[in-house]
């Protein structure tokens, strides 16, 4: 390791980070001891400083759309992508419209969708595959979930071929990916509402404006794993295609992207799993589907549809995640010479063959083209009874109403009072000296600058109810995450079936998280937070498995040659050089649970995303996007300085 | 063998990297590699003036970092120099524009990477008929020239494999095929064989050797490792620091290091092993030298049995085709036989 090899000069520097950081962070506790003596500025930015900023972004919003004619050049395209829709929509679930065929009957879907998942790994992505379908048809969800699927299929193309181009734009020019960096990092932070506003606005209500959505909020990862994946080409492999005498395009379309298979395809993994989250929250926005459904099954508490509507979602999830993440490691097989074009494509004539099949089947058989309304053998009602009898038991309802109240009274409502009764001085200096300990004086002002911003938008308190869900969710699941991560990283046969758990957990569309929290909790605060907690968990149990489970070898072999205990290796050798990867799952924590809270504002939280949701009933585009930015800036600080600590400490760990 | 045009001749070339290399080349000439390190500058060529002759074989030998990598590259353009002049068949390889460049590698050039620089997704005959589906020969035609190079390297019955289904030695026969594919004049060998195992490398270097003497072309092949250079080498060129320190046949360097740093790389070397008679072989001068000749190819070791049972102190020396060259003092080759006194 190059520890030994660390020039002197940052060592001077790093010696003396902690004490400025110290010195501000005992200014800002200084600032909130003295509170009352303080003089107001400090305290809340006074109101006549807090600048309209939402009424000249709205004036902006406005300048763009109708004065420069942004709306004619949006409406074109959304007539072009309503063209799409529209037969997605037509051959999925039969809508009236253009090419008039659909729809396809069920059967056939599945079919295909079994020998997909054959062709890319074998029998049991064939059975989840085809499984997945035949589970939606029976139990009688087929049209709403073909409605979802028909926005998705349109999507992710969409978002795929856009974060393509753009992926490669940004590797071909620096500059461009100088500009284009920053603002992907402020899109991957903004809340969703802030996506769904501006294309309802922009793009027709319904689901064009959720598919324009999804699409700008799938497109982030597309590019940055298509730039570097084109970044990490062997040198040797670009050479050897400029020695052939390729022309640039030739070496792009031969050499580079096809090199880059792996980061695109994993990709396009992540643009479809994003779809899938995005296209069900649509639901605020009134695109109907599997996530309007569900919205207003939970909002009428009927949680054992609720329940089956988070299985089929569940379901549909891990088939696209499995099947993506298939395709990504799938190698092609080489035939042996001779071998007759029809044994080469025996999967894709199998599948036409099932496809056909079907549809014939159909024409005969009722059940195989449609399931009625009566055939479904959804059991919601009766599942509602069971959860019913469930929460009814006394036990169960003593602890979850013992926990509630010991969370709100004891925990919950204090320590919102207390971050609330805090000058913005204070947290803002605090945010600094974080950033001045992990980055010196430029992460400092970074982190501290963006806080700033967010209390000169006037929407301080607003911020700090959702600072604080955030933060106790994220408390709690560190004190469950961590200790059951260490745990289960102890022995393989733990720590894998684990981690596939989490993998899986990773999948789903956020929104499911919130029906056992509603279940269990009812409809308040400890339900949020709940719910974050579970979704905050997932990464911070798999990053502290990864971390602890990818220490050398070579070093326990050392520790256990110098005699260390199992609590002495742990402490004193896997959790130091796991730190750096599970303060990346901590981050990752911390951005789920900012996505989280934000949804959980239909169950009635007062924080930033209750106000963002009022937003959607009106066209005020200004004021949505500042409640926006103050939910990104804070998850950007958090991001900056967790995310640069790890850095730090990797480089200092000469690992990666 | 050789003609007296070179294909690929350099002249006071220079590569700089760093942050403006042009402005700071003519401070560099005047400066030792350590200097201009500390400047903040990689001096990775430094004024290398070098030729390589129709049909021969170039072996560019140095330790990793010397510079040797970037100076092939230089050659075919891969990079682009900094100053003084590449002039390859004729053209300065600096004044071609893109088309041009992509032209001369289409037709002239063939390369061949230490790490084999396959194309994964392409099967093996795909890769070796890359660079001919990139000139835009058609289908038939490239398939049919693709497996008659994977016949030559050995790989017949391997045309539908994915390279990472092929051991090592393998993929460096598809490297090899597919740099041969469209018939350069000019191979470029970048340390073909060292990400191999000896046992390996050695089946290479004789595979590498026959097909040298079936195809007769200019090469210039890039080793880290002295015995390689000087088992295939017509003249080897040893580099240190960006410069050449020594450019000259096997004997010569054996026999003459220039510098101390190249002595040190022939201290170990078992000279009669490299020597042969044709390094010994001094002119006639008109005195006449009596008795059978002696073949100028033959290492001064493959004569051993000979010159411990020679009486004639002259050993006229004679060529392939018989004429005599000169000849070889016996003490001569004794001495680097047994040490001399």
């Amino acid at each position: 390791m190059a520890v030994a090899d660390i020039p002197a000069l940052p060592v001077r520097q790093a010696l003396d980070r902690p004490k400025v950081a110290t010195i501000l962070f005992a200014v800002a506790i200084l600032l909130a001891v003295v509170k009352p003596l303080l003089p107001g500025f400090l305290i809340r930015v006074p109101d006549a400083a807090v600048l309209p900023y939402q009424d000249w972004l709205q004036w902006f919003f406005d300048f763009v759309k109708d004065d420069l004619g942004l709306i004619h050049v949006t409406r074109g395209i959304s007539a072009g992508l309503e063209w799409l829709l529209d037969i997605t929509a037509n051959l999925l679930y039969g809508k009236h419209r253009w090419p008039y065929i659909g729809p396809i009957p069920w059967t056939a879907i599945a079919a295909v969708a079994a020998v997909i998942g054959y062709g890319l790994s074998g029998w049991r992505m064939a059975a989840l595959a085809g499984g997945a379908f035949v589970w939606v048809a029976l139990i009688g969800q087929w049209e709403l979930t073909m409605e979802t699927m028909s926005v998705i299929t349109v999507a992710a193309p969409v978002a795929v071929l856009l974060g393509l181009v753009l992926g490669i734009l940004a590797w071909k020019f620096a500059r461009f990916e100088a500009v284009l960096k920053p603002i992907l990092a402020i899109f991957q932070t903004l809340p969703f509402f802030t996506y769904l506003l501006p294309a309802v606005i922009f793009f027709k209500v319904g689901p064009t404006a959720g598919c324009v959505a999804t699409i700008v909020y799938a497109i982030p990862p597309m590019v940055l794993m298509t730039s570097l994946g084109l970044k990490k080409v062997s040198n040797e492999v670009v050479e050897a295609g400029h020695m052939s005498g390729s022309t640039r395009w030739q070496m792009l379309r031969h050499v580079y992207v096809p090199a880059a298979r792996t980061e695109i395809l994993v990709g396009v993994n992540q643009v479809i799993m994003l779809s899938l989250a995005m296209v069900v929250l649509t639901a605020f926005i009134g695109m109907p589907g599997l996530g309007a459904k569900l919205l207003s099954l939970m909002n009428s508490l009927k949680l054992g549809r609720s329940f089956e509507i988070g299985v089929t979602i569940v379901l549909i999830a891990v088939t696209l995640d499995r099947c993506s993440k298939a395709w990504v490691v799938k190698q092609p097989e080489h035939f042996e010479r001779g071998t007759p074009w029809w044994q080469r494509n025996k999967l894709l004539l199998i599948g036409i063959a099932a496809f056909v099949g079907c549809i014939i089947l159909a024409q005969f058989v009722q059940v195989a083209d449609h399931i009625k309304r009566n055939q479904d053998l959804s059991m919601g009602g009766e599942i509602d009874d069971v959860i019913r009898a469930i929460l009814a038991n006394d036990a169960i309802n003593a602890v979850t109403g013992w926990l509630r109240w010991f969370l709100i009274t004891w925990v919950l409502i204090p320590f919102r009072n207390a971050i609330l009764w805090l000058p913005s001085a204070t947290v803002i200096l605090a945010v600094a000296a974080a950033g001045w300990y992990v980055g010196g004086r430029r992460s400092a002002l970074l982190a501290g600058s963006f806080f700033a911003v967010i209390a000169l938008t006037g929407w301080w308190d607003r911020s700090m109810i959702t600072v604080y869900a955030v933060i106790s969710a994220v408390i709690l699941a560190t004190m469950i995450g961590l200790p059951l991560g260490i745990l289960a990283a102890r022995r393989k046969k733990w720590s894998e079936p684990i981690l596939l758990v989490c993998d899986t957990a990773q999948t789903f569309p956020s929104f499911i998280y919130l029906i056992p929290a509603i279940m269990l909790f009812g409809v308040n605060d400890v339900a949020v937070i709940f719910a974050i907690f579970i979704f905050a968990t997932v990464p911070l149990m798999r990053y502290t498995i990864e971390g602890i489970r990818a220490v050398p070898e070579e070093l326990i072999e050392a520790a256990d040659m110098s005699g260390a205990t199992r609590s002495q290796k742990l402490w004193k050798v896997q959790i130091p050089l796991a730190l750096p990867t599970m303060a990346v799952g901590f981050n990752q924590a911390i951005m789920f649970a900012f996505f989280m809270v934000i949804i959980a504002a239909f169950i009635g939280t007062q924080d930033l995303g209750q106000e963002l949701q009022k937003t959607l009933a009106g066209n005020e585009l200004g004021k949505n996007f500042v409640l926006g930015m103050c939910v990104a800036l804070m998850a950007l600080a958090f991001d900056h300085i967790i995310m640069r600590w790890s850095a730090a400490r990797r480089k200092a760990l000469g690992v990666g | 063998m050789t003609d007296t045009n070179p294909v690929i001749s350099c002249k006071n070339v220079w590569k700089l990297f760093g942050p403006k290399p042009e402005t700071y080349l003519d401070t560099a000439r005047s400066r030792s590699f350590e200097e201009i390190r500390q400047d903040g500058y990689i001096a990775a060529v430094r004024d290398v003036s070098i030729e390589v002759g129709r049909g021969e074989m170039l072996v560019i030998m140095g330790l990793s970092g010397s510079g040797k990598s970037t100076l092939v590259r230089c050659m075919s353009r891969l990079i682009d120099i900094t100053g003084g002049e590449v002039i390859v068949d004729g053209q300065d390889v600096m004044s071609l524009n893109e088309k041009e460049l992509i032209e001369l590698r289409r037709r002239k050039m063939g390369m061949v990477f230490q790490s084999f620089g396959l194309l994964p997704h392409r099967t093996v005959l795909e890769n070796v008929a890359f660079p001919l589906e990139m000139r835009g020969q058609d289908r038939h035609d490239r398939r049919e020239r693709a497996l008659e190079v994977i016949k030559l390297v050995g790989l017949e019955g391997r045309e539908e494999y994915f390279p990472r289904e092929l051991s090592g030695g393998q993929q460096q026969r598809v490297g090899i095929a597919r740099s041969l594919a469209i018939e350069p004049d000019i191979w470029f060998l970048d340390e073909p064989f060292s990400a191999l195992d000896p046992l390996i490398r050695r089946e290479m270097q004789d595979e590498f050797l026959r097909l040298r003497g079936m195809l007769g072309k200019t090469i210039v092949f890039i080793t880290h490792d002295f015995d390689e250079a000087l088992r295939l080498a017509d003249r080897i060129a040893i580099m240190k620091d960006g410069a050449v320190e020594q450019c000259d046949t096997p004997d010569k360097i054996v026999l003459t290091p220039a510098t101390e740093y190249v002595a040190k790389f022939t201290e170990d070397v078992e000279k009669s092993r490299v020597v042969h008679a044709r390094g010994l072989t001094r002119p006639l001068n008109g005195h006449a030298v009596e008795g059978p000749s002696i073949p100028a190819d033959a290492t001064v070791l493959q004569l051993a049995r000979q010159l411990v049972n020679e009486s004639r102190d002259d050993l006229p020396v004679a060529d392939k085709a018989g004429k005599i060259i000169g000849s070889m003092r016996r003490q001569d080759a004794l001495d680097i036989l047994l040490g001399s006194e």
